[in-house]
């Protein structure tokens, strides 16, 4: 399937709720949402974009330590062969208040393709996957 | 009348049963040295003659049999190599397939096949491969990659697919050109982490009875049997199955685990659905088999004797022995060399108690699943990965060290969950029972027929302790 993406929360963090929104929302706009759920780790995230053959991973991290939990994720991805894989990010990325344009490129210069403040629109990142993945607008 | 031999044609003895339907017993049983590299009939007709003689005093002489089925392990069982994508996922996913189906694994191969790994699998010299990789609708050049190497290697082995369904079509053209041997299935993992093996362990038994069987000289005895089934471990799992599920008239005894101690490897086998027992607890990766069955190949009362020794270490033998100065080196190596050796002294038997001890320990401990914990700024949260063990309501042991023994509970006391090691999710507290009499295998094959009545006749004869 051209559509198929891999949601979870990533780290030791089990922030479920915004998970359940997620897999909703890019359910319901018509991706296949491959949920591994709260409490991920890197090497799940990948083992299931693997098997699954999905072309994005969208992660989210709520409880600050993101940073930590992402860093070395797209290295990763290069070496298991997931050459072009769209990784999306988003959720209260850091400790503390933050310029979030620091953040987004701190996030950016770690390999992510698009990175999300707190309380974006799942909409928001239905239409750029749709962007990035080239699919069809939706009537 | 109706009256059934069942026959178990294990790896060093042919064990026969033979059972009354209308009286729902057993009438009696016997074994002899299974004979496979001569003619297996040769050992069979001598356990033949043992039990004609046991009913002669039961004063059923001239007893006929109906049905006369069977299964075996003979000739090293069925031999496995389980291929799949990602080791943590199809791969293992084809590996708990292989394993249900009575299959001794022996090795598993992840990622694209490589001309040196072609190599390897046919130096194995397995006598079925399974191949899977990608979930349903999800990665298909690995497995039409894999596909390719086993069509061009073009191994006289047959092969069950098991894979992505969307790449079964362009797998049978390439098998069907190469003109191989295989069987397609469905996928044993059709989503992540969903495990489907049922199907492909059907495939496996219908290959099994097909060929394997012609293959490896046992096909000299269905002219007069019925049928050879499936291999011995696959009808063991079918009697505890049973026995733990019940049928549509009968209950069952409940979630159970039992402990298969052998000569050369310990087999382990849960019925059960392994969810949490305790409150908070997370449930991670690869869904579980109800029905699940490991092996320790290093773990054996002789042939692997000294590799129990080396995984459980001397001194845990000692300490069951309650002795610091015993030799324990020399005991598992005599073992070993002679793995026929029938102990005759308390001492040695002492020592076989002891060696049952640490093979109930670690395969119990590798079987059940394991706690994890991870701190996180709300505390500790605790995932746990594979079954949890805790409220199984039996313990059932098979093996002849066990069947020998004085205090068998005491042996499979050691499988118990343990305060020292609290993350290991072993049984808590279980009802102990002992299969005293080996009816096992054959109440798997029974069940095939007259499951209400394999299960009663298993309710009477595996004993309480």
């Amino acid at each position: 399937m051209t559509n198929t993406v891999v949601l979870g929360v990533i780290g030791a963090d089990c922030h479920a709720v915004g998970n359940k929104i997620l897999d909703y929302a890019f359910s319901k706009a018509g991706f296949n949402v491959v949920n591994i759920g709260v409490l991920s780790s890197q090497e799940e995230f990948i083992n299931a974009a693997e098997e699954t053959g999905a072309k994005a991973m969208i992660i989210s991290s709520l409880y600050g330590h993101g940073e930590i939990d992402c860093r070395g994720l797209r290295e990763k991805c290069d070496e298991a062969g997931l050459d072009d894989m769209l990784l999306y990010v988003g959720g209260n990325l850091v400790v503390g208040k933050h310029d979030w344009e620091e953040v987004k490129e701190k996030f950016l210069a770690m390999g992510f393709n698009r990175v999300y403040p707190p309380g974006a629109d799942p909409e928001q990142g239905i239409r750029d996957l749709r962007d990035d993945l080239k699919l069809p607008k939706p009537e | 009348m109706n009256n059934y031999l069942l026959i178990d044609f294990g790896s060093t003895y042919t064990k026969l049963t033979a059972v009354d339907l209308n009286a729902e017993a057993i009438l009696g049983t016997a074994k002899s040295y299974t004979t496979v590299e001569t003619d297996i009939m040769t050992g069979y007709e001598a356990a033949l003659v043992e039990l004609k003689a046991t009913l002669a005093a039961k004063g059923r002489p001239d007893l006929e049999f109906d049905r006369k089925l069977a299964c075996s392990s003979a000739a090293g069982g069925l031999k496995m190599v389980a291929i799949g994508l990602v080791q943590e996922l199809t791969a293992e996913a084809a590996k708990r397939a292989a394993l249900g189906a009575g299959a001794r694994v022996l090795q598993v191969f992840d990622h694209d096949l490589t001309r040196r790994d072609i190599e390897k699998i046919a130096a194995l010299k397995p006598d079925m491969l399974l191949l899977a990789g990608g979930t349903d609708g999800g990665n298909q050049t690995c497995i039409l990659h894999n596909a390719k190497r086993l069509a061009e290697a073009k191994l006289p082995v047959p092969i069950v697919v098991a894979g992505n369904k969307s790449a079964m079509d362009d797998i049978d053209d390439l098998f069907k050109e190469a003109e191989l041997i295989y069987s397609m299935s469905d996928n044993v993992m059709p989503k992540l982490n969903v495990l489907n093996v049922d199907p492909a362990r059907e495939e496996i038994r219908e290959i099994f009875m097909q060929r394997i069987t012609h293959a490896k000289g046992i096909h000299t005895a269905t002219g007069m049997i019925d049928d050879i089934l499936m291999p011995t471990p696959a009808a063991v799992l079918k009697a505890a199955e049973l026995l733990s599920k019940g049928t549509d008239l009968e209950d069952g005894i409940g979630t159970l685990v039992m402990v298969d101690i052998g000569g050369a490897t310990t087999d382990v086998y849960s019925i059960c659905d392994g969810e949490p027992t305790q409150p908070g607890v997370t449930q991670k990766g690869l869904e579980e088999p109800f029905a699940k069955r490991t092996v320790e190949g290093d773990l054996g009362m002789r042939y692997s004797a000294l590799s129990l020794k080396e995984a459980a270490g001397s001194k845990r033998i000692r300490a069951y022995l309650k002795d610091d100065l015993a030799d324990v080196d020399a005991a598992c190596r005599h073992r070993s060399l002679q793995p026929d050796m029938i102990p005759q002294s308390p001492e040695e038997r002492h020592m076989d108690e002891a060696i049952a001890k640490a093979a109930v320990a670690l395969s119990v401990e590798r079987h059940a699943g394991c706690l994890e914990s991870y701190y996180s700024p709300m505390g500790v949260v605790i995932s746990q990965l594979g079954k949890d063990l805790g409220n199984a309501a039996a313990f059932i042991g098979t093996g002849g060290v066990l069947v020998a023994s004085e205090n068998p509970k005491a042996i499979l006391q050691e499988g118990l969950y343990d305060q020292e090691t609290p993350t290991s999710l072993r049984p808590k507290s279980p009802a102990f029972k002992l299969d005293q009499d080996y009816i096992l295998s054959a109440m798997g094959l029974l069940s095939q027929d007259h499951p209400d009545t394999a299960l009663r006749i298993m309710k009477r004869h595996i004993v309480t302790l």
